[in-house]
Formats: C-alpha cells, structure tokens, sequence
C-alpha cells in the first residue's frame, strides 16, 4: 500500500499545488515541499525491511484483465533505493527553486511532482506495460519545465528532448508488445508480468530485435554514445530543478531499465552484445569527457559530464557480474548527487551573474568562498577521489568489468585522466585565475549552502561507508544473478565451474556408457 | 599504546576539519590547530615507535581495524591499518619532518591572505600520507594516494591568482593521474588472479601461486610501477616537478621532496615480494632509476632557479632509491628516503628563507655574497648541501648513498653498468649542489637583503641541519663503525637482504674511496667553475655545440615539448574542432532532410487542376512505359 500512496501523493500534491496557484503564490511550494518530503520519509520506513525477504513492498490489484495488463507494484533493494533517491532530490529541487520560479509557480510544481511520480513509479512498476505508461509519464511535464521555465534556446531543446525520448519510447512498446506477444504464443498467457516474462524462449533473431529494442530506448534515457546528443541541449536549456531531476532521476531510469529488464530478459542476447555495449560505454566515457573540456559553456559542459559518467554504467550493466551491478547501483546514486550538486551551482552562478559563459568567469574564489569550496568538493567527487560516492562506483565497475573485458576496461579507466581534465577545467576556469569585478556576485545563500551540504555529506557517506546501500541492493544482484548467470560464473559466486553443463543442455548430453 | 595507532593519521585529519569548518579564525588559532594536530600525532608516532622497538609486537606487525569500508561478493577493503619496520619509519619521517615544516611556515606564510587555507591543506596532506604508509590493503592505499595528489594539486596551486600556478597545478594532477591509471589497471589484475586486495594476504598467495619470471607476475608489477613512476616523478612522467615548484616553499619541501614523492618508493618496497617475483620488472626499476638520475642530474647543473636546481636534484635522488630496489636493496632505499627527506627539507626550508630575504628573489644569479649576511641561512644550507653531495664522512647522505653504491656492486640484480650510473650521478650531484652554494653564498653582493629569518625558521633550520649530520648514524658500513641498527630494524619487515659476501672488504675500501674521490672532485670543480675562474661555465654555454646542450638541460631533455606535441595539442585541436559534437549532426542532418521534403512536397500542393491533371498523366505514362519495358 506504501508504493501507492508515493505515486499518488506527488499526483495528489501536484493537483492542489496547481489549484492552490490561484490564490496565493507561496502556497504551491509549502505543498510542494510536504508532497515530496512525506513520501520520502515513507520510503525510509521501508528501509527497516530486511532486503533478504526480497520484495520490501508490493501493491497490487488488477487494471485491464482483458489484456493480461495488472498494477503491480514492488520494490526490493535496487527499487527502494531508487526510489529514495527521487524523493531525496525532488525534496532537494523543491528547495532550489523555492523563490526562482518567474512565473506560475503552481504549474511548475504539478509538472515536477508528475515527474515525480512517473519515476517512481517506472521504479517499482513490475508490469510491462504498467512500467510503460510510467516511463511515458515522466516526459511530457520534463517537455513543458524545459519549455516554459527555461533559458534563451528552451523551444529547440524541449522540442529535441521530446522527438528523442518519444521515438524511444516507441521502440521501447514495440518490444515490450512483441514480448508479450512471443509469451503468449509460447505458453498461451496473456501477462505483462516481469516475473513470467522471464524465460521466454525467443527465436534468436526475434530476442535479439526486441533486446536492441529495450536497449535502444534506456541507451537514449542513459544517455549512451551515440544518442547522447539531446541531453547537452535539454540540460543547458532547462531550468536549475529541471537539470537537478534530469540528470539525478531520468537518466538513471535508462540505468535502472537496463539492470532490470534488458540483461534479465534477454540473458543469451545480452551475453552476445555484451562487446558491442562496453565498447560503446568506454567510447561514451572518453568522448564524453572531450566534449565536455571543450565547451564555453558552463551547464554544456557538465552535461557532457554526465555523458562520461553514465558510459560507466553501460559498462558495469553489460560486465554483469557482482562488483560491476553493485558499482552501477552506487554509480548512479552516488552521479545524481555529484552532478546534480555541480548544476545546483552552474545555476546559482547563472541567477547571479545571468551568464554561463566561462569566458566571462574567473577568479571568483575570493568573493565567493563558500561557493568555490564546494565546487572544488563537487569537481573532487566527479573526478573520482577515493572517499567520495563516486569512486566506489568507478572502482567496483572497472574491477568487475575488468575480469570480463581487458580493452574496455582500459579504455573507461582512462577516462579518469579525462576526468580530471574537465573538473580542474571548472575550477580553473570558474574560481581561480585574478580576480575580477563580477557585479552581482555573491557568495552562498544559507539555502543553497543547507541543499549543497546535504549533498556533500551524501557524497561523503557513500564513499566512506557504502555499506548500507551495498547491503540494501546486493539480494537484488544475487536475485539477477540467478536469472541471468554472470560470465565466469564460478569466479562471482566461488562455486567450481563446470563449462560442460554450462554449454550443452542436460538432454543433449552424449552418454558416456553405450 | 599500539592502540592509539588510529590517532596517527586521525589527529591530522581533525585539523583539517577544524580549519575547514570553523570559519575565519584568528591566525594565531589557525596556526595552533594545525601544528598542534601534527605535532600531537608525531608525539604518538613516538611513543609507537620507542615501544615498537624496545618490545616488537608478535610477527613483528601490528593491525588495527577500524571499519569495514566496502565488501561486497568477496571484495573486503577496511579502514584498517598495517604497522611494521617499514610503515613505521615513514610515519616518523612523515609526522616529523611534517611537523616542523608546520612550524616553519607558521612564520613564513605569517602574511598571507590564506593562512588558514594553507594549514587545512597542509593537515590534510599529512593526514592522507599517513593513511597512504598504514594503509592494510591497497584500496585505502589508493585512497591515500588519491588525496595526497589531491592536496599537492591544491597546494602548487596555492596562490592561485597567477594562472601559471594553476597550470602547474593541473600538470602535477594530471600527470600523476596517468601513473594512477596505471596503478588502478594493477588493483585489477592482482584482485582478478589472487582475489584479494589485502596487502599481506596479496603477497603470501603471489609467492605460492606465481613462478618466479611469469608474466602475470611481470604484468602486475609493472603496473604498480607505472603508478609508482608518475608519484615518484621517475622518468618519463617527471615532467610536473620542476613545474610544482610554484606553491609555497613549505610545500615544496614537505611534498615536493621529504615525503609525497617517495610514495612511489614505498610501494615498490611495500610489494617487494611481487617485484622478485618478476626479475624484469626489477630490472625496469633499476634502469628507470639509473637513467633518471643521471638525466635529472645533467638537467640540474644548468638551472638558474634555485628551486628548480632542487626539484631536479629531488628527481635525481629519487633516482637513486629507485636504483636500489631495483637491485634488491631494500634497506639501502629507505635509509636514502630517511636521509633524504631530512637534508632535502632542510635546503628547501633554507632555499624558502633565502628568497624571502630577498624580495622574492629565486635567481641563482642574482644572489651572491650572502655567506656574511645570513649566516644562519648559509651554514644550514651548507650542511644540507654536504650532506646532498654525499661529501666523505660528514653528513648523512655520505653514508646512504654509499650504500646504495655498495649494494648496487654485489647484489646479483645489481652490476658495473648500474653501478657506473650511480657513481656518475654521485660527481655531478656533487658539482650541481656546490653550484648552488658557490653562486648564492660567494662572490660579490648582488640583491640587497630585506628580511632576516627570525626564531621560528632559524630553528627549525637548525633542528633539521642536527637531525641531517647526525641521522646517517642508524646505519655506519661495517668496514668502519659497523652499525646495523637501520637494516635489522627494516628487516624486520623486509626480510630479504642484500647479502654481504665475506671477504669482500678490499673491494668495499677501493669502493668507498673511489666514490669519494669523485664526489670531492665534483666539489672541486664546482669551486673551480664558479668561485675561481667563472668565465669558463659562460665560455661553454656560447660555443654551439655548449648551447644546445645547454638549452636541452634547461628544459629537462625537452619532455615539455614532446607530450605537448604529441598529446596536449592533438588532443587541445580534437576538442576545439569538435566543440559542437559531429555526432549531432547526423540528428540534426535528419531533421533538416525531413524539412526540406516537407518543403519540396507542400510546393507540389498548388491547387490548380491543370498542374494535377498534367502530373497524373505523366506519371500513368511513366508506369505503362515502365510495364512494356520489363
């Protein structure tokens, strides 16, 4: 019943904070704020479960009996952390937009808590189709906050954000349809149901086109190379709540949709592609971390950022074993706060200086001490330090994905040297150098230093004591594990490894006695 | 009081949290946290160390485990610390060469904006270094490793007004991350195979698992290496030392010489057992330290930036540890770190007074004559430049570098041609750091002095200049003074030795007075070519074959140059032309194509009937030509 409700008090909360609008200007986001800070504290009730009894919530109750369509929802570890994390940040991008909004607050709220629910929901959505409908939910109000509340190029890149996600999002029906219709001509039932979806027997030509379906549309959403290109666009335009939840929460749906569906369903497919996958992680990696030294522009420029950082996921995903999946959980979570952290402080930058030209920066650690030290902090999580989030997820990816992928792992390792380019690139650019007069310039807000804090401490948690999250998401693993066996199975799970049974099936094999 | 091993590195650590987060303190609050912190964790280190030694632990080794930082599917890597002979000497150089560098600059940074800022790093620094030699497994390692970069990165960067110290700063990182790298692939291939990441445990299952000579083995310890080569500033990813020289002295003497760039020596000593399982990647050491020495040498005899004469000197002699643990002389090596740290802080500190008494002043040409006027300065700075010339008999470094020069000779990785390398490095050290003296204290007066260093710097100068005659007496050669105090207590933790074959003093004396005598010589030419007739190094530099020479060494054999054209300009290029991302062309090239026949077709809707009459007919005729011709 839990799951529930956090879909429907943002929707709830949305509603009353477009209505409330009317009548007064501050109301929307007092509503806001308790639509996204009551659920998140309703998740965290969950967290006393004990992830080992695997689903820590369900709800379920039946939608379109005709058409085998249920609601079904469920989280486990990976679930619920997701499922935190959007709550964390959306109480967080209330925050920081808490006197930014120009105008019709109330509709900017309905749009961001819509978003809210819709990532939520594709979190913990265990039906197809149920999972659908949410994925489709998250767009069209990300369409109208880049569109409406964004800057100087909003139109061009709402509208790029919209065709992008959109054809994805088609692939991504047409193959959960083909999906459901191979099941039911294997077995007869009609379901949409995760759970009896996997191990359907595919033709190997038809699993492989609907795998590059799924792939295709989380590849957009992550944003994998090459279907990067809408993000630099979405990111630079949008407003600094909009980057916050888009580079905190949606890309992480394309994360989560390919641990959870795309190597479970179509284990053999995957196993297949796998090389074709990493390669495109590491050249994300690599390519990503390029753009991103190149640009002029600040928002641009940590947008590519992201590029760089999710193609380790697309790593870690098609690594497959236990330390690549654990580092993509905590890659993830610990990517949403680092850059998410990095654009709450490009737009900070941009509502004081109203530019995000770097050539128009520099040497602005004197007047804004506060503003520097924590972007120095941001810049060290994004490179990688040890002792920050981001690390254990950099670390673990490259030490599972090395065991399976010697020249990926080399290539995507190399892309810390990137990273480091970039992140002294920002500071370089942004805070050192000689002073200028900058009118307008102030330092931190205590708002802005409590948000930013929260943050840092997150980060600081992560990399020092990953424990929980490792504990919380690590059944999850084991459980994916079993549908889909990693590569080199024996070395993960230290049981001795028998290539014979692995290659041919029981029924085939030759007698060894005439 | 082995409990209290946590306090090492945590004392440091709560400094910095204090500096960082108490917000603007008075200077002299500031100056107390921070060399409090340290001075509190060297007291700790000492009380560890008087104990460790009078009554060593069982297993000579002592672990203390503070949390489980991540495990997960059979990885575990602790917050836990590993303390034996090895650790143990570090630490003492660490917090004691780090505290009275705290001290120092309480007094030389007195009047910068920064102050604060400068302690926290500095603490930070300190607090990273320790958890880097205490470390039980190397994922911490690599932690310590990580911040130590991160705080040498600050700390060039300093004063950060001046875009050529970010530059540097930049370099610094970035180079060491290529190393880093490396070191990274190396975590990855020792956990693939052996399974763990536990230093001990890494080691023991290497020796039962690897032959001797395999290639994996040979794998693994070369990426170590290339780890070990970019922190140690080895050849070829040397080029960002010179450049570090753009932070504060202070920082320049801890990181830059006592004790940052010796991490790359401490792990290869630390992963002993791996590296003699690959006698190739010992040999690499040896070559990479021969050749290093040697080139950094050359490039120091030329240098007119006194701190630049220092950093090269710091190549150089890191050179000379990495000799000799690619010989197998363990021991040898870190008694040239201990010394080292010791003489090398202690010219940077007097180098650091030096320029300050002169406004700023780091030509070594415009110095001159101020062996009067600072007499402090000058007899310090004399005694570390002994002790860096390994002039006979007095100073420390005499007695390491012999060593090192000894156990190059009769070790089996060891030979003539290494040996030749390091006997070589010995006359031109000798000549470079009398160079040094000679053109900054002798002669006539050229800058006027403006400042003269007060307690604090006058003492800590004098502390290190006791501390650096006297610290080579933990290891005297047995052919005269045979003291073995330094090498059975690293032995403890390292336990092979280069064996000393009997009957072998003869050798060992011709040894000993043949490097001597070409140190002395060294030292003579420089007294010669500087102070005696000071025409002839000019004479040289103007003939052309002098200067191109000259040039060359100046630039540190022009490394500069090439991984500026070979990588930073392709790589500067490839990102400016690709600025808008080509790959958004094929999207916005679709769009485009979509417009245009959206164009082309509305231009077909015209609404005249004679225009659709006329195409329909054409294109009926068109398909029945079509139907007759197939």
């Amino acid at each position: 019943m839990i799951l529930l409700w956090l879909i429907a008090i943002p929707l709830i909360g949305g509603i009353l904070a477009w209505t409330a609008e009317r009548w007064s200007t501050t109301a929307p986001r007092w509503i806001a704020l308790a639509a996204t800070a009551v659920p998140l504290v309703l998740a965290l009730t969950l967290w006393d479960g004990d992830p080992g009894d695997f689903w820590l919530a369900e709800f379920e109750t039946s939608w379109i009996p005709a058409a085998g369509i249920d609601f079904y929802l469920a989280a486990d570890g990976l679930g619920l952390l997701m499922v935190l994390l959007t709550f964390f940040l959306g109480v967080l991008s209330v925050g920081i937009s808490w006197n930014t909004v120009p105008s019709r607050p109330g509709f900017f709220y309905f749009n961001l808590l819509l978003i809210l629910a819709g990532t939520t929901g594709v979190f913990t959505a265990l039906d197809l189709f149920l999972f659908f409908f949410c994925w489709e939910l998250m767009v069209l109000p990300m369409y109208f906050i880049i569109g409406i509340w964004g800057h100087e190029n909003r139109n061009y890149a709402a509208i790029k954000f919209f065709i992008f996600t959109q054809a994805s999002g088609l692939l991504l029906l047409i193959a959960i349809l083909g999906l459901h219709y191979a099941h039911a001509a294997e077995t007869g039932v009609q379901t949409f149901r995760y759970g009896e979806l996997l191990g359907t027997e595919l033709a190997p030509g038809l699993g492989m086109g609907l795998m590059l379906g799924f792939f295709v549309a989380f590849a957009v959403k992550l944003p994998a190379f090459p279907f990067h290109t809408w993000l630099a666009d979405a990111h630079t335009e949008a407003p600094t709540a909009g980057s916050l939840i888009l580079a905190g929460l949606l890309l992480k749906t394309g994360g989560y949709g390919l641990v959870r569906f795309v190597v479970p369903l179509f284990p053999e497919e995957s196993a297949a592609f796998a090389p074709v996958a990493m390669a495109l992680g590491a050249i994300g990696i690599l390519y990503g971390a390029k753009l991103a030294f190149a640009q002029t522009d600040l928002k641009r420029l940590i947008a590519y950022t992201s590029v760089s950082h999710m193609g380790f996921v697309l790593v870690g995903v098609f690594a497959w074993n236990a330390w690549a999946v654990q580092g993509v959980v905590v890659q993830m979570i610990a990517h949403g706060l680092s850059t998410g952290a990095l654009f709450i402080l490009a737009g900070g930058i941009q509502d004081r200086l109203h530019t995000r030209d770097l050539n128009a920066m520099g040497g602005f650690w004197p007047q804004a001490p506060c503003m520097a030290a924590l972007a120095l902090f941001f810049a060290m999580a994004s490179l990688g330090l040890p002792g920050l989030g981001n690390f254990v997820g950099e670390f673990l990816i490259l030490l599972g994905s090395f065991q399976v992928n010697v020249v990926a792992t080399v290539l995507a390792a190399l892309g810390l040297v990137g990273a480091t380019v970039y992140s002294l690139w920002i500071i370089q650019r942004v805070f050192h150098g000689e002073p200028r007069e900058s009118k307008g310039l102030t330092d931190l807000s205590l708002r802005e230093i409590t948000i930013l804090g929260v943050l840092a401490a997150g980060l600081l948690g992560l990399g020092l004591y990953p424990k929980p999250v490792l504990h919380m998401s690590e059944p999850t693993v084991r459980a994916l594990h079993e549908t889909a066996p990693p590569p080199g199975a024996a070395l993960a799970t230290g049981q001795p490894e028998n290539p014979v049974a692995h290659a041919v099936p029981p029924n085939e094999r030759v007698p060894t006695d005439p | 009081m082995l409990e209290l091993l946590w306090l090492i590195p945590a004392l440091p650590f709560a400094g910095f949290l204090v500096l960082v987060l108490a917000g603007n303190l008075p200077r002299a609050a500031a100056a107390v946290v921070g060399c409090a912190s340290v001075g509190l964790s060297m007291l700790v280190a000492l009380g560890i160390c008087i104990q460790f030694v009078n009554s060593p632990p069982p297993g000579d080794a002592f672990t203390q485990s503070i949390w489980n930082w991540f495990e997960t599917a059979g990885l575990s890597a602790g917050v836990a610390f590993h303390l034996d002979a090895l650790s143990m000497v570090m630490v003492m150089v660490i917090t004691g060469v780090g505290f009275l560098i705290h001290l120092y600059s309480t007094e030389y940074m007195e009047d910068d904006p920064g102050f604060q800022r400068f302690f926290a790093y500095l603490n930070l620094f300190v607090g990273a270094m320790l958890v880097l030699v205490l470390a039980d497994n190397l994922v911490l390692l690599l932690l310590g490793w990580e911040g130590v970069g991160l705080c040498s990165y600050l700390l060039i960067g300093f004063w950060y007004r001046d875009s050529a110290n970010g530059r540097a700063a930049r370099k610094a990182f970035v180079v060491t991350r290529v190393g880093d790298t490396a070191l990274l692939l190396g975590l990855f291939l020792l956990f693939a195979e052996l399974g763990t990441l536990h230093i001990q445990d890494l080691l023991g299952r290497a020796s039962e698992q690897w032959e001797p000579g395999s290639g994996v083995a040979l794998a693994a310890a070369l990426l170590l290496l290339g780890g070990a080569v970019g922190k140690s500033a080895q050849l070829p990813l040397q080029t960002w030392l010179p450049d570090a020289m753009a932070g504060p002295t202070p920082v320049s003497a801890l990181i830059h010489a006592a004790t940052m760039v010796t991490a790359g020596v401490y792990l290869i000593a630390r992963t002993n057992a791996l590296f003699e399982l690959a006698p190739a990647a010992m040999l690499t050491v040896a070559i990479v330290g021969a050749v290093t020495l040697l080139a950094a040498g050359f490039a120091a005899l030329v240098q007119s930036d006194i701190k630049r004469v220092l950093a090269y000197s710091t190549i150089s002699q890191l050179g000379y540890m990495f000799l000799a643990l690619g010989v197998g002389a363990w021991s040898a090596a870190l008694f040239h770190f201990m010394t080292h740290a010791l003489f090398k802080a202690l010219l940077f500190l007097a180098a650091g007074a030096l320029i300050l008494s002169l406004h700023h002043e780091q030509n070594l040409f415009r110095m001159g004559g101020l062996r009067k006027k600072l007499p402090v300065i000058f007899w310090t700075f004399l005694i570390g430049s002994i002790s860096l010339a390994a002039l006979p008999l007095i100073g420390s470094g005499f007695y390491s570098k012999e060593k090192i020069l000894w156990d190059v000779w009769i070790s089996p990785h060891g030979g003539p041609a290494l040996w030749a390398a390091g006997m070589a490095g010995a006359a031109i050290t000798a000549l470079y750091t009398f160079r040094m003296v000679f053109l900054a204290f002798f002669g006539e007066l050229r800058t006027d002095v403006s400042h003269r260093p007060r307690g604090r710097v006058a003492f800590v100068l004098i502390v290190l200049a006791v501390l650096s005659t006297i610290g080579g007496g933990v290891e005297l050669p047995h052919t005269f003074g045979h003291v073995t105090f330094f090498s059975d207590f690293v032995g403890t933790a390292i336990e092979t030795q280069v064996a000393l074959p009997p009957g072998l003093d003869a050798v060992l004396w011709a040894l000993l007075a043949m490097a001597s005598l070409l140190v002395v010589l060294g030292t003579l030419a420089a007294w010669y070519l500087y102070v005696k007739a000071p025409g002839i190094p000019e004479r040289l530099a103007s003939s052309p074959a002098g200067s191109a020479l000259h040039r060359l060494w100046f630039s540190g054999w022009g490394f500069d140059r090439v991984y500026e054209a070979l990588i930073v300009i392709p790589f500067r290029t490839a990102a400016r032309i690709n600025r808008r991302d080509a790959i958004d062309f094929i999207y916005l090239a679709t769009a485009g194509l979509t417009r245009a026949l959206h164009v082309v077709l509305s231009e077909t809707q015209t609404g005249r009937l004679r225009w659709y009459a006329l195409v329909l007919t054409t294109g009926t005729l068109a398909l029945i030509l079509i139907a007759f011709i197939r």
